[in-house]
């Protein structure tokens, strides 16, 4: 069974066990789905009230009818109502969506665009004084949590130049593209920042493969340039790592939102989900978890499935 | 044991790393021992916000506590639930990746597809699931992380299993008579002590990076036990007029991670020749 079929097979599986794991724990949050609800009004309900109400939310019924009934809402698009916002849960994710995505692309591009030229440079002079330079930062980069970057980056703007990143507001990107992007590029450059230090290790590392391949050597003994060989010949094979990469790293990236949102006060799906937590909105924890994971798990796919576009030897070989 | 360690101070990055992780260690066992320079919990209410000085190394808080020995507290935390959720990961992931491997077919195809379920989410978001279900705490934390890295560890054991399991000492052993436990525990788990230690190295690292942004979050540690996340979180409030209360806490979690990132990484050079010297 060739690789694309077997990976588009188990992709609805995992999704599966994605729901059913979001499900049960839940479920096992300690006290009554009603009580949650209706807080402290709970105790006002008389017990045949309680059990009207229990019906009319089918938790009378055993777990796995439970699950179906929800199964089938979820594949509709129905997750629920929101209790804190008194609206529906897919509404709320979708409101806030958009920053987050926005904020998850421009950490991206900034570590692409930081990560693969000081990969490459660094693998262009191996063991010289600037390669080592290079690996020294992207060590202490990747050991850097975004949660202190961040810290460090408003206390370097705040304390030295007197500056208050704008903070708990956000211009659509549509609105305004300036605004929209000058709003979010300090929260980016933090979430980008241990992902461009993985992204120039990785770049160094296979551009360093690469150069020792017998292509490149040929390349070099037929008097091609050096830039030539390193940008032209040798980058496109090198970067297949990268992506890779990338598509893993975007999924973190999502989930990262979480901290980086929360330290620069953004409403994006990160600070939606701590507040959901904090808040006991459990419909609201299920459909963000589930939305994030949804969506971590195809842009893994999508990045699997150009992976293979990218390296023709998976397609026959499998891996 | 001994000569992985040996090997490992003589590996220029690797050195750095233990250095960092037995000071680590130290300012550990003497909070524990409660041997720090001030009582971490005690209120000096007249010295509140002081800068460092010869009293205090690293200054005091809001509250007049002294910064060096709840950093060294913190530490200790930091650490306890590092490795406390990295052992638990370890057991977990290498009992169900061997026996994945071991028995393989049916169930081979059922305990990685709910590792797959369970790396389908992105580490901090499990965490936090886990942490909405059974409430935030320093134990959370420890199953939140343990869960998180069971997948990783049981996907690193099972690769390598599959393909000892063919190999003729194993048939060896069995034709032998040997019991199933002593071909998994003798001949599989010791062949698969390298990648493991690799792993471990790196799972201690992001444990103790996870950890910290846990509480920074307010969902680790639980206050008043100091932990790094949270001094680092409480301190944003004050950074005008206490920077050292954001600068320390912000290198003491950044040095402990780049410990063991160093180490780990010099660990992977040693146990792969492929890659000598080539690994940033």
């Amino acid at each position: 069974m060739s690789y694309v079929v077997q990976r588009l097979l188990t992709f609805p599986l995992i999704l599966l066990g994605v729901s059913i794991l979001v499900f049960v724990s839940i479920r096992l949050v300690p006290g009554d789905a009603i009580t949650a609800m209706l807080g402290t009004e709970a105790g006002l309900l008389t017990p045949a009230q309680r059990a009207s109400l229990a019906s009319y939310f089918g938790i009378d019924q055993p777990i796995w009818s439970q699950y179906l009934r929800w199964l089938s809402g979820l594949v509709q698009g129905d997750l629920g109502i929101s209790s804190i916002y008194g609206k529906p849960v897919l509404t709320v994710i979708l409101e806030r969506f958009p920053l987050t995505l926005q904020l998850s692309l421009m950490a991206m591009v900034i570590a692409l665009g930081i990560g693969v030229p000081l990969g490459v440079l660094a693998a262009s002079r191996n063991e010289r004084p600037s390669d080592l330079i290079v690996r020294v930062l992207a060590m202490l980069g990747q050991s850097t949590p975004s949660f202190v970057v961040g810290v460090l980056i408003i206390y370097v703007l705040s304390v030295w130049f007197g500056f208050v990143p704008a903070m708990g507001t956000f211009t659509p990107l549509l609105t305004d593209p300036l605004a929209s992007i000058g709003q979010l590029i300090f929260p980016a450059i933090t979430l980008g920042f241990a992902f461009a230090a993985s992204v120039t290790r990785i770049a160094r590392s296979s551009m360093l493969d690469v150069l020792s391949d017998d292509y490149v050597r040929t390349a070099r003994a037929k008097g091609v340039t050096p830039r030539s060989v390193i940008w032209r010949h040798a980058l496109p094979n090198a970067l297949i790592p990268v992506v890779t990469l990338s598509g893993v790293e975007f999924g973190y990236l999502l989930g990262g939102a979480v901290i980086v949102e929360q330290i620069f006060a953004l409403p994006g799906l990160g600070r939606l989900v701590l507040d959901a937590i904090t808040q006991r909105d459990y419909a609201l924890v299920q459909g963000t978890v589930l939305f994030i994971a949804f969506n971590f798990l195809v842009v893994n796919l999508l990045v699997d499935l150009a992976y293979v576009a990218l390296d023709p030897r998976i397609r026959i070989g499998g891996r | 044991m001994a000569k992985m360690l040996a090997a490992l101070f003589r590996h220029p990055s690797g050195r750095i790393g233990l250095v960092i992780i037995g000071l680590y260690l130290l300012a550990a066992i003497l909070a524990t021992l409660g041997l720090t320079p001030h009582d971490p919990l005690k209120l000096f209410a007249i010295d509140r916000l002081k800068p460092p000085s010869a009293t205090y190394w690293f200054g005091t808080d809001l509250l007049g506590r002294d910064a060096f020995s709840r950093l060294m507290l913190g530490i200790r935390q930091s650490m306890f639930i590092a490795f406390a959720s990295v052992a638990i990961a370890t057991i977990a992931g290498t009992i169900i990746g061997l026996l994945a491997a071991w028995w393989g077919g049916l169930w081979d195809g059922l305990f990685m597809r709910i590792m797959d379920v369970l790396l389908a989410f992105p580490a901090i978001l499990l965490a936090l699931l886990i942490i909405a279900v059974v409430g935030p705490g320093a134990m959370t934390s420890i199953a939140a992380i343990a869960i998180v890295y069971t997948p990783i560890f049981a996907r690193v054991v099972r690769g390598p299993a599959l393909s000892l399991k063919q190999r003729e000492f194993v048939d060896a052993a069995r034709t032998f008579g040997s019991s199933q436990t002593y071909v998994l525990t003798h001949h599989l788990l010791l062949n698969l002590v390298a990648p493991l230690a690799v792993q471990v190295t790196l799972a201690l690292a992001w444990a103790l990076l996870t950890e910290a942004g846990l509480s920074f979050l307010g969902l680790g540690t639980q206050p008043p036990t100091p932990s790094l996340g949270l001094m680092l979180a409480e301190s944003r409030n004050l950074m005008q007029h206490a920077p050292w209360l954001m600068i320390f806490p912000a290198l003491t979690i950044m040095l402990g991670i780049l410990g063991f990132n160093l180490t780990g990484d010099a660990l992977r050079d040693i146990l792969d020749p492929r890659t000598q010297g080539r690994q940033p």
